[in-house]
């Protein structure tokens, strides 16, 4: 894509939904996200015990115990089979995360997705190269090697360096240096390898994304007839390689994006201007009457 | 090139991927286990919560979710922050000189574990073994000196049963008594109040982590003395019991007056 042609992303979509209506979704993503941490922080800043702890476990309102299903795995490989609380909250998230989709975790929780989408967005800006694209699926084999070493090593080995829990930690009980690393995933995403933390490496991720194998909660392309090929929602989607089977589908092609990678960030959703996505659930596969102006473009 | 040859494209790339692949992902996994085996040193100033499990378990075991630090009621337990701390980053510590543990009786640190890392088993705080004091210092420690401090031993939630004071002569004034602080170990919870509390700009009693602070017995030893108490006699039977070289009456040490009786006599054995 030349610059010549390349019009800014979600321009058509602000001038047809207004900008509120092409950022809809974006600005629930950052609210969920601001509320999530919230939530853990007005504890420590304003001492309402709301949710005590951080993302790897925590206790809501001194009953619900939550525990990351990632980290109780492997703590189990290393050796320690925990007791029935961390149990009942790694079977709580598990279950959540199975019915809503893995990887809501990564665009709607995970507070290192703000500063992964910051670095994209400063990318963007400075026209950066796309830079060393790892294969999706490197972050398959790095969850396998994260296993293998915390049995071999008898320690939670991805604790020892995550920057989710790294940032999260922080903000909740203090940061040390771990700014470094929070750092060093932004410059990361900026200069070396474009979307490529949350894209091509994260663990964390790849474990969700294998948890909302089968999730209930999908995006679909049900007006994919009225797509005008504006391109918008490739160049905003984390994952793009999702959206094709679904947008570019031939007749008896289902709609939905059934790709475990989507995020359902809903982005997709924001800057189409001819709105041919929406959220729905993984049984809906019909699609929209068919407008006869999109009937004139397939003919 | 037909897909019967020896190397087809694609088998060759899906190999040369799966290599790739693979190489990355040992290197990947070497730097983490590195990394991780790096954390694995605790300071020796650092205490980990009460019922902890041995330092190895415990990295297996604890998530690092700050639950424990957020139910200690006096701000006792820190999470290690990275590059400031010494523990492995996220783990629970803390440093009696800075704040000691004070012993809850509920021990709410260990009933906000999720996982046991904290061991549920430990209920009464009294069998806590978060470390052994040690009185490090002889040379600086005010009782020691011959002064009657006592800070330590007054402070210790376990007083006359983890810290005692023993008297002893004081050989520098020639009639005085040094009370010297005395830790019994198996007492000891590691709390780490004694510390804190030493008046001494650096404590002279210090809390240690049990491998750093105490010997082991060697199995084959064995405590005669305490066998014989056990059974009021000697432990083998018939066996001849030779003259006590004591000082005093009766034996050949002429040096020191006085003398003492022997523990126990043999029945029909003579002088």
């Amino acid at each position: 894509m030349s610059a010549k042609t390349k019009s800014p992303v979600g321009v058509e979509a602000i001038a047809a939904k207004g900008w509120l209506g092409a950022h809809k979704w974006l600005i629930a993503r950052r609210l969920s996200q601001t509320a999530f941490l919230m939530l853990f922080l007005v504890g420590p800043w304003f001492g309402w015990r709301v949710v005590d702890g951080t993302l790897a476990g925590s206790r809501t309102l001194n009953i619900l115990p939550l525990t990351d299903p990632f980290i109780t795995l492997q703590g189990s490989v290393a050796g320690h089979w925990p007791e029935l609380t961390a149990l009942i909250g790694a079977l709580i998230v598990l279950a959540a995360y199975a019915l809503i989709g893995g990887r809501m975790y990564c665009s709607w929780v995970c507070p290192i997705n703000p500063v992964t989408d910051a670095a994209h967005w400063l990318h963007d800006r400075l026209n950066m190269p796309k830079g060393w694209q790892p294969k999706r699926h490197t972050r398959l084999w790095l969850m396998a090697t994260v296993l293998v070493t915390s049995a071999l090593t008898g320690t939670i080995a991805w604790e020892v360096i995550n920057p989710i829990a790294m940032l999260h930690r922080g903000l909740v009980f203090g940061m040390g240096a771990a700014w470094g690393v929070v750092i060093a995933v932004f410059l990361f995403d900026l200069f070396v390898s474009r979307r490529g933390w949350c894209g091509h490496l994260c663990p964390v991720g790849a474990f969700y994304g294998l948890l909302g194998q089968k999730s209930l909660l999908r995006v679909s392309a049900p007006n994919r007839a009225a797509c005008d090929d504006c391109m918008d929602c490739f160049a905003v989607c984390p994952e793009n390689h999702v959206i094709t089977p679904a947008l570019r589908g031939k007749d008896g092609d289902t709609p939905l994006i059934l790709a475990p990678d989507c995020t359902n960030c809903g982005r997709c959703i924001d800057v189409c201007s001819v709105d041919v996505f929406t959220f729905t659930h993984r049984f809906d596969d019909r699609m929209s009457v068919a407008t006869p102006d999109a009937a004139n473009k397939a003919a | 090139m037909p897909s019967s040859s020896p190397m087809s494209p694609a088998r060759r790339r899906f190999l040369t991927d799966t290599a790739r692949m693979a190489g990355g992902c040992a290197v990947a996994g070497l730097g983490l286990a590195y990394i991780t085996s790096d954390a694995r040193a605790l300071p020796a100033e650092a205490l980990r919560p009460p019922g902890a499990l041995p330092e190895d378990d415990f990295l297996s075991a604890c998530i690092r979710c700050g639950l424990c630090v957020r139910d200690c009621p006096y701000d006792t337990l820190k999470l290690a922050e990275l590059g400031m701390d010494g523990p492995a980053t996220g783990t629970p510590f803390f440093t009696a000189r800075e704040i000691a543990c004070e012993m809850c009786e509920d021990i709410p640190c260990v009933a906000a574990c999720p996982t046991g890392a904290l061991d549920k088993s430990l209920t009464n705080i009294d069998d806590a073994k978060m470390g052994t004091a040690v009185l490090v210092d002889q040379e600086n420690c005010l009782n020691f000196l011959g002064l009657r401090c006592d800070v330590c031993y007054r402070v210790c939630p376990v007083i006359d049963e983890a810290i005692t004071l023993e008297v002893r002569h004081n050989d520098r004034s020639g009639h005085h008594a040094i009370f010297a602080p005395t830790v019994a170990a198996d007492r000891c919870t590691g709390c780490g109040i004694c510390e804190k509390s030493c008046v001494l700009p650096e404590a002279a009693i210090k809390v240690l982590p049990i491998r750093l602070a105490r010997a082991t017995s060697a199995d084959h030893y064995r405590k005669g003395w305490e066998e014989q108490a056990e059974k009021g006699g000697p432990v083998l039977d018939g066996i001849i019991d030779l003259p006590d070289r004591l000082p005093g009456p009766g034996t050949d040490n002429l040096a020191a007056p006085g003398g003492y009786e022997p523990a126990f006599k043999l029945p029909g054995a003579g002088q």
